[in-house]
Formats: C-alpha cells, sequence, structure tokens
C-alpha cells in the first residue's frame, strides 16, 4: 500500500490527524481510551469549577494574597512602584522591538506582540472584575495597563529617534528601579518604615525571588571561577561549599538560618527572619548556579584562554572580555532552569512561618470561614506559579536564539 | 621608562602573585570563620548550650504518628529520631522505584506512534516542573487525600481498601466501621509517595527521553530491518545504549528526591526533618540537631552515589 504512494504527500489535516490517531489498531484503541479519559476529566472539572467550587475565598482575600499585612494607608507606594513597573516595562519592550537583531524583521506590532497585548488586555479587563474589587482600584489596574501598552507603543514608534548616547543609558532603568523599588516597599529617605514582618502574599514571593536570584548569579559565577582555578585553595573551597550545599535539603538550610545564625553572630547583629531567609535562599542557589556555569565554562576551549593571554589580556580581563560571555552563553539555559527552581523554592518560606504566597493561602485555609475551599485557592496558586515559570523558561529560549552568533536575529558585533 | 619595565615588580610576580591572592582568601576566610566560631562559643556558653549529646538519652516525651520500629513517648530522643530516619529511608525508597516506573513509562510514551499519548507526555512534563512541588504535596494531602471518604463508601478494590484513615492491603476488613487489615499505611505517607513519585516522575521521564534520542536513529531502522520486533530493539539495541545516558542522570534526579522526601512536614508525616524540628523546639539543642540533620541527608546522598556510579560502570561501554 505504502510503497504506490507518492514520496511527497501534503495531506489534509484531518487525514494526518487520523494518521495520527488511528495509525493501527493498537493506535487507535489508546487514543479512544485517552480521549474518553479526557473528555471525562474535563467534564468533572468544569461542572466542578463553574458549580461546585465558591471562589469568594479569592475576593474576600485579594489584597492579604496581594500584598499580605501591608499597612493600608501607605499601600499607594507599592501602587506607584507597579506603575513604575509598567512603564519600564512597556518601555523595554518597546525598544527592544524597535531594535531587534540585525537579521531580523522590524516590525512594531509582530504576531507575538499582538497575542501578548491582546492577552494583557483581557487579563486587564477581566481579572479586576472576577476578583470583585472596587471600581476605584479596578479602574487603576485599567490604567496601569493602558499606561504599559501606551510606553510600548511610544517606545516602538519613536524609540530610533532617542539619541544613541541617552539610550545606552536605559537598561540602567532596571537596577535604579530595583533600588527604588526597595526604598518605596521598606519605607526610609521621609517615608514611614514598614518593617519585613508586614510584607506578604505576592509581594514577599516576588521580592524574595528577585533579590535571591539577582545577588546568586554573581556568587554562582564567582564559586564557578574558584572551582576551575589553579589555586588550591580557592579551588577546594569552592568545591567544598559547593558540595556541601548540594548535599542538604534546602529546608534544612532555612531552618539552619533561623535557628544558628543567631549563635553565630553577636547579639542584636543578625538580620530579620525575612532576611535570614533571603540570605540563605542566595547561598543555596549560587551553589547550583555555579554548577550550571561550570558547565558552560567546561565548553570553552582552553585555547581562548591562551590566545587571550598571548595577545596580552590579564587573566581577570581575559576571563571577563573572552571566556565568561562565550561560557555564560552555553550556561543561559541550565541558570535560568536553576532561576525558575528558585522561584518555586520560594514556597519553602512558608514551612519557617513566613507569610509568601503559600504561607497566605495556608492561613486563609485556617480561618473557620474558608475551610475546606483548599481546591480553589490551590489550583490559582498553581496556575500562577506555572505561568511565572513557564514564561520564564519562553524567555530563556527566546534570549538564547538572540544571543546565539549562528542564527539569523542575531547582533552584529 | 625601560630599566623599569624590565623589572617586574614583585606583587606582579608570576612566582609570588598565586600565594598572594591564596594568602589574602585565607586570611578574609579565617578571619570571618574565627569571628563566626568565637560568637558561637559565647553565645553557646551564655546560654549554657555548649556541645553536648548526652541529651539524646533523655526520654523523648513526644509520640509519633506512625513508625515501624516501636516507638513512644518513653523512648529515648535518639531512638525517635531514628525512628525518623527510617520512615524517611521509606519513603525515599518506595519513591525511588515508583519514580522510576512512571517516568520511564512517561519517557518512552514521548516515543509512540501515537500522536496524543506523545503530546500527553509533552503536557506532563511541562504541567508537573513548573509547579512547586510542595504547592503539589499540599494539594495531594488537604485536596485528595484527606477527601476521601471513610468507613463503608470507602474506595474498595478485590484485596485493597482506600479509605481516608490510610490504604489497607490484604483482604481488609470493616470492623465497627473502622478498617482494619495486616497492611496500612497512612494517607500522609500516601500523599507525601504519591507527591515525590509525579513529581520526580517529570525529571526522570525527560532523562529518559534524552537517553533514548542520545541513540542513532539508525540504530531503530538496522535492527527492523534485521526483522527485530520493536520491543525487542528496544530492549536489546536501543535501550544498552541509552542506559549510559540515562544513569548519569538519574542520579542527580534520586538524591534531589531524598533530598525532596524532607518537605514531609507539609502533609504531616514524620520524617527525620520532622522529628528533628520537634526535637530542637524541646531540647533547643540547635547545633546538634543540625549536624544530625544535615550528616544523614549527607550519608543518604553518598549512598544513591555509590550505588549509580556502580551502575554506571556496569552500563558503560568497557573498552580494553
Amino acid at each position: 500500500m505504502a510503497s504506490t504512494a507518492p514520496l511527497v504527500v501534503r495531506a489534509s489535516p484531518l487525514r494526518r490527524l487520523q494518521k495520527e490517531l488511528f495509525g493501527s489498531r493498537l493506535d487507535g484503541l489508546i487514543s479512544i481510551a485517552l480521549l474518553a479519559a479526557l473528555l471525562a476529566a474535563a467534564l468533572g472539572f468544569f461542572r466542578w469549577a463553574l458549580f461546585q467550587a465558591q471562589w469568594a475565598v479569592l475576593s474576600a482575600n485579594s489584597t492579604l494574597f496581594a500584598v499580605g499585612r501591608y499597612p493600608v494607608e501607605q499601600q499607594w507606594r507599592l501602587w506607584l512602584l507597579t506603575t513604575l513597573l509598567a512603564l519600564a516595562t512597556g518601555l523595554s519592550w518597546g525598544l527592544l522591538r524597535a531594535f531587534p537583531g540585525s537579521g531580523a524583521v522590524r516590525a512594531l506590532w509582530p504576531r507575538n506582540d499582538r497575542w501578548a497585548a491582546a492577552i494583557l488586555g483581557v487579563l486587564a479587563l477581566w481579572r479586576p472584575m472576577a476578583l470583585q474589587l472596587t471600581l476605584a482600584i479596578q479602574a487603576r489596574w485599567w490604567g496601569i495597563a493602558g499606561l504599559l501598552l501606551l510606553a510600548r507603543w511610544a517606545a516602538g514608534r519613536y524609540g530610533p529617534a532617542i539619541p544613541q548616547a541617552f539610550r545606552r543609558l536605559i537598561p540602567l532603568l532596571w537596577p535604579l528601579l530595583y533600588l527604588v523599588g526597595m526604598v518605596l516597599i521598606s519605607g526610609g529617605l521621609g517615608l514611614v518604615q514598614v518593617p519585613p514582618s508586614e510584607w506578604g502574599g505576592l509581594l514577599l514571593t516576588v521580592l524574595m525571588a528577585t533579590f535571591a536570584i539577582l545577588l546568586c548569579f554573581p556568587l554562582g559565577v564567582l564559586l564557578a571561577l574558584g572551582r576551575r582555578s589553579e589555586l588550591p585553595l580557592l579551588r577546594w573551597g569552592s568545591v567544598i561549599y559547593i558540595e556541601f550545599i548540594r548535599g542538604a535539603p534546602l529546608i534544612t538550610l532555612l531552618f539552619l538560618g533561623q535557628n544558628i545564625l543567631g549563635f553565630l553572630l553577636p547579639g542584636g547583629l543578625a538580620p530579620d527572619r525575612v532576611w535570614r531567609a533571603a540570605w540563605v535562599l542566595t547561598f543555596f542557589a549560587a551553589a547550583y548556579v555555579a554548577e550550571a556555569v561550570r558547565s558552560g565554562l567546561v565548553a570553552v576551549p582552553a585555547g581562548q584562554l591562551e590566545a587571550a593571554r598571548s595577545l596580552g589580556l590579564s587573566v581577570p580581563l581575559a576571563l571577563v572580555h573572552v571566556v565568561l560571555p562565550q561560557a555564560l552563553r552555553v550556561a543561559l539555559p541550565a541558570t535560568v532552569g536553576q532561576f525558575i527552581s528558585l522561584l518555586q523554592d520560594t514556597t519553602l518560606l512558608s514551612l519557617i512561618g513566613l507569610l509568601d504566597l503559600l504561607g497566605t493561602a495556608r492561613t486563609v485555609m485556617a480561618n473557620p470561614m474558608f475551610l475546606g475551599k483548599n481546591a480553589e485557592v490551590y489550583l490559582v496558586l498553581a496556575i500562577l506559579f506555572w505561568s511565572c515559570c513557564a514564561a520564564l523558561g519562553l524567555g530563556s529560549r527566546a534570549l538564547e536564539t538572540r544571543l546565539n552568533p549562528h542564527s539569523p536575529s542575531a547582533p552584529q558585533a | 621608562m625601560t630599566s623599569r619595565s624590565e623589572v617586574t615588580p614583585w606583587w606582579r610576580n608570576r612566582r609570588y602573585l598565586p600565594w598572594l591572592v591564596q594568602g589574602a582568601v585565607a586570611l578574609v576566610i579565617g578571619v570571618v570563620v574565627a569571628f563566626l566560631l568565637t560568637n558561637l562559643l559565647l553565645n553557646l556558653t551564655a546560654r549554657g548550650l555548649l556541645l553536648s549529646w548526652s541529651w539524646l538519652g533523655q526520654p523523648a516525651g513526644f509520640d509519633l504518628a506512625e513508625t515501624i520500629l516501636p516507638f513512644d513517648a518513653s523512648l529515648p530522643y535518639w531512638r525517635a529520631m531514628l525512628a525518623g530516619l527510617v520512615n524517611t529511608l521509606r519513603v525515599v525508597i518506595a519513591g525511588l522505584v515508583g519514580a522510576t516506573v512512571l517516568g520511564t513509562l512517561i519517557g518512552t510514551a514521548s516515543f509512540s506512534s501515537n500522536g496524543l499519548l506523545r503530546r500527553l507526555a509533552r503536557v506532563y512534563v511541562e504541567v508537573i516542573r513548573n509547579i512547586p512541588l510542595l504547592l503539589q504535596l499540599i494539594f495531594w494531602y488537604f485536596v485528595v487525600f484527606l477527601a476521601l471518604p471513610n468507613g463503608r463508601d470507602a474506595l474498595q478494590l478485590p484485596g485493597l481498601v482506600l479509605a481516608k484513615s490510610g490504604l489497607f492491603l490484604g483482604s481488609p476488613e470493616l470492623v465497627d466501621g473502622v478498617w482494619q487489615a495486616p497492611l496500612r499505611f497512612t494517607v500522609e505517607f500516601g500523599a507525601l509517595l504519591t507527591g515525590l513519585v509525579v513529581y520526580t516522575a517529570a525529571f526522570i521521564a525527560e532523562v529518559v527521553r534524552g537517553g533514548i534520542a542520545s541513540v542513532p536513529k539508525g540504530q531503530w531502522e538496522a535492527a527492523t530491518s534485521l526483522g527485530f520486533p520493536p520491543l525487542l530493539t528496544l530492549r536489546r539495541i536501543v535501550l544498552p545504549q541509552a542506559l549510559r545516558v540515562i544513569v548519569p542522570g538519574l542520579n542527580s534526579q534520586y538524591i534531589s528526591l531524598a533530598k525532596n522526601s524532607s518537605l514531609a512536614v507539609a502533609c504531616g508525616f514524620t520524617d527525620l526533618y520532622s522529628v528533628s524540628e520537634t526535637t530542637l523546639n524541646q531540647t533547643g539543642r540547635a547545633i546538634e540537631v543540625m549536624l544530625i540533620l544535615l550528616g544523614s541527608y549527607l550519608v543518604i546522598d553518598l549512598v544513591i552515589s555509590a550505588l549509580m556510579n556502580g551502575l554506571n560502570g556496569l552500563v558503560q561501554l568497557r573498552e580494553r
């Protein structure tokens, strides 16, 4: 039968589907069983989600899930920060499109962006309503989403008109914004102090994750370089540190941070519980990032360092300008993988009594009013974490193609 | 100018430079460690908690919900920790077996000729990997296992009953509304095991998929053209080659399963970590408890590594 068919056939989609699902008798049976199971699961889920689930637990606690017990009269600072973040995101997004890697077609609104903008618009319109927020707060979310899209449009449209000297300063916006955000959240410089014990929910989770991600990366690179160093002290020090951290479960290290750090530092010098956990997360992730970076360093041929040295570069200069750029590009997927696990690991903070997203969920569950509403809350948390992790993974893949010197969309050096 | 450039200053001399750098690093590490240890000694002396192990012999005073070794509150602390360690080992070993079986099934399913099965295997991996394990464990415990019916309504299969009071194996009977059976597992154990198996299986599936994908397609085609049936091809031709890639990858997944088992505390299972936490809260012996805890996990990791390295030696290609 197959031999009489022409070699290249562009079968109709229906035909291809039939071949994929019912290619042989066994495949057909498997497909029917799977389809029946999927259908039953989908029906059961929708029946539960539409008729049995009570989503009031989320709308009643939406502020708690968002910022924890952050004082109400100080929450304008978080709104301001969200607005600034939206502006910076829109600006960066627009500039990224205004200056694509050479070879890629420059388009103001490529198809992916239209999708992203549409999803953002739908989320911004639907989510505040679904959470039954007051009209004033709904309007704020609409305004923030509108600002983001406006900044995106303006940067994409007028980005090329910005003078180059000024444009090169724009990436500095993000570290600056991070510092501004820290001040806005914790207070100081004339703002009322809000102690870390009052931060919670999504705010705490995002803060912990970004803090640890930002700091563990340089630490990890140093450890990886130390492990590959010719100096025995540096090498063995790094090896012992990395292997010790990787041999212990994170929860025991967090526990250690909470219980032993107080003994190791003179009285009163030990940081607050939240910051202790943040530092433990950082030092923990650094060991794993070090291993990811090491895999990249191994991939750089020894001749690269030798060539750079023979051209007169000192070892640190050769590492920074020749070896690391190549190594980090190779290590990028593994490193982002570690960042994703770090984001997931922030849930462990709930086990040492901090009120991150999961910790907040557990306290809400303990409230007799919301007893037994586990499924609703945990489902939403799972969707939230899944989207963030999947987005990080997608971003990593996009960055990989952009940095790959052999891909058509790579910027010319 | 010229005369100066000929003589390298001593602080840039390649002969001394490494020692200088190492000396500086050693100094920094030494000062930090000395600072921390001095504080530790001062603080411990001030609170009367200097290193001692005699408290391990005192009666624990708390009971454990579920143990294999007989245990009650009058037995000493070291027995409590031992019981916790045995519980940890029990869930780790069961989890390793379960995750390997499920992971291999899903990993091979991504090579199925059935398009739906192939895509479902991908969806499984992508969904499970991107949701925190702790959230999954809590979900299994509170949403699935604690919602099981009890008594007569329990899920009954021949020789097996799954109820809120546990999983009963080997001809269970209902006595006064309570299930009785020779073999019983609690729902805490069940939730932890299910969570660990489902989560780790996603990672193992990726390892298995990578291993099978690393075998060149020509190997399949050659075996088929020699008349090998598909299953025999997989067993005799592809797997022996794929295992060389799979076994090192499995090693790290097994170790993370062992470490992840410490999240048992989230679903109320009394493993080593949970017992240690209670012990620390009762005795205040932070340093000793942490040493035992870290040491135990290190030993478990090393044992798994040693076993997997032995297995690796068996599957690697032996050249003369």
